[in-house]
């Protein structure tokens, strides 16, 4: 059965320090200005029953990626036997149809001119290892593992408690859920 | 109260803190992309129904601009690309779920028929032209062009035919091409592909009569442009009304005209003075009053213009989340 990749974070958990973003930089050496993931701090409700969410974001490598259908090269492509989404830079034309059609504005543009974006780092997933930002976080906040397979870790993470993914009414069908 | 906020450093070039990726090309390109579409449509349907000969400028005059327009428009497009030495990439393949790659096709479609319609009609209607072109050339050359020239003018409503479906498809494709994006709210609408295909028509209108020194043309093609811009205002009223009866998300996209940063640029410099003004002068044409004969179709070129410069930016203001 194909792998369907995904992040379960907790939002309880998070803090906010930032370190997934740092190790992203590092370990794929994300040009200086850019970034691949990003923390985002959510205040809602009204005074004083406010709420304060943080999040790691990223690209939700969704299962209905609107960026691969709107690449005309075929540039944005989806990995054979799994739901991760890349970028092939020798295809790319920076056109930025891509970047139009990502409801979560997680692409951009290389200074070479094609796109870049999160590829749950492959390389290292590949390799049996856990995405640079999962592994560094202090607050052991994110899990990632395969969906598709009950027994795994997130698939548990997810049957245990309440979830949500972002802009679920854009009908991609994203593979990062939060736990909140 | 619900507040979003970046707290890690996320500044990327053309994504943050809003969308700013497509700027003044886009517009330009959607712009002269529309008018050559007009322009296809408008000289394929007048041979069509072999009224070309009628009107000199719509029905074969305007062809000579028109792949004129369509290379400002795409030089426009490949300014635009980021990774321009790849523009290559485009016609290595045809992906069936990408309106950008529809329409990469159709532009290549467009000038092969554009260049075939021309030398259907260029004897006819420009015989100078015809007769300049025919004196410069030598041996083997002349003799090829005097053959397109034949073959063309034995085929021209079969060409015509060809060209009214590719000229609409264009037309179509530069509203489609914002329509298909689920991620742009203000751009999700499917109304956007026949406005732009409308505006584009009433654009080549203009242009017609902004060329002609026909006054009979002139008359002919305002009171049909007259119309073009009523069914414009029609398509425009059911973008706003299909946007503020969907969901909220769009409904705050469609705020961005109607009291938002774009409200001014749509209802001045589009609406007000490239559509209600020059539609007010045709009327006035048409009781006739004497104005400028030129100050009605360069309102509309300049409205054609502002509209898809509010467009494009109102797209990339909206999203589905509000960080």
């Amino acid at each position: 059965m194909a792998k369907r990749y995904g992040m379960v974070i907790d939002t309880v958990k998070c803090i906010g320090c930032g370190d997934c973003v740092i190790a992203c930089k590092t370990e794929n050496k994300v040009p200086e200005g850019l970034h691949r993931d990003w923390v985002v701090e959510e205040v809602s409700g009204e005074f004083p029953t406010l709420h304060l969410e943080f999040r790691s974001e990223r690209c939700n490598h969704c299962e209905n990626p609107p960026c691969v259908h709107a690449c005309p090269t075929g540039a944005s492509y989806v990995q054979q036997g799994s739901n991760i989404t890349l970028v092939d830079g020798g295809k790319c034309t920076g056109c930025k149809a891509c970047v139009a059609a990502c409801p979560y504005d997680a692409r951009f543009i290389m200074p070479e001119g094609f796109i870049g974006k999160c590829t749950f780092c492959l390389h290292r997933v590949e390799k049996g290892e856990q995405p640079a930002c999962v592994s560094v976080c202090p607050a052991h906040c994110m899990t990632f593992g395969d969906l598709n397979d009950p027994s795994s870790e997130v698939s548990r993470l997810l049957r245990s408690r309440k979830s949500k993914t972002l802009a679920p009414e854009a009908g991609t069908r994203p593979s990062i859920h939060y736990l909140v | 109260m619900n507040e979003i906020a970046i707290i890690t450093n996320k500044a990327n070039h053309l994504i943050d803190p809003v969308l700013h990726f497509w700027g003044w090309e886009i517009p330009v390109y959607l712009f002269l992309g529309g008018l050559t579409a007009g322009i296809l449509v408008l000289s394929a349907t007048l041979i069509l129904l072999q009224r070309h000969r009628e009107y000199r400028w719509a029905g074969s005059g305007l062809l000579l601009f028109a792949p004129v327009l369509l290379s400002l428009g795409m030089g426009a497009l490949f300014l635009d690309l980021e990774h321009k030495l790849y523009v290559w990439r485009f016609y290595t393949t045809f992906r069936l779920s990408s309106p950008m790659s529809w329409g990469a096709w159709i532009l290549l479609l467009v000038y092969p028929l554009n260049l075939l319609l021309i030398a259907g009609t260029l004897r006819e209607s420009f015989p100078a032209v015809h007769g300049w072109i025919q004196a410069r050339l030598r041996g083997r050359s002349a003799d090829l062009t005097a053959r397109l020239f034949a073959w063309s003018e034995r085929n021209l409503r079969r060409v015509a035919g060809f060209t009214l479906p590719v000229g609409l498809g264009l037309g179509l494709y530069t509203g489609i091409l914002l329509s298909a994006y689920v991620a742009r709210p203000f751009w999700n609408v499917s109304v956007l592909a026949p406005l732009f295909l409308v505006s584009g028509l009433s654009t080549a209108l203009a242009l017609v009569m902004l060329v002609t020194a026909d006054s009979r043309e002139h008359r002919f093609f305002s009171r049909v442009d007259l119309f073009v811009v009523l069914v414009e205002i029609l398509l425009l009223f059911l973008l706003g009304f299909s946007m503020f009866t969907s969901t909220a998300t769009q409904q705050a996209a469609v705020h961005l005209i109607t009291g938002g940063e774009l409200t001014h640029l749509f209802w001045i410099f589009f609406f007000a003075l490239g559509l209600a003004l020059p539609l007010f002068i045709e009327l006035m044409e048409l009781r006739g009053a004497h104005v400028n004969r030129r100050v009605a179709p360069g309102l509309i070129l300049f409205g054609g213009l502002m509209f898809r410069v509010v467009v494009v930016k109102a797209g990339q203001l909206t999203s589905w989340i509000s960080n």
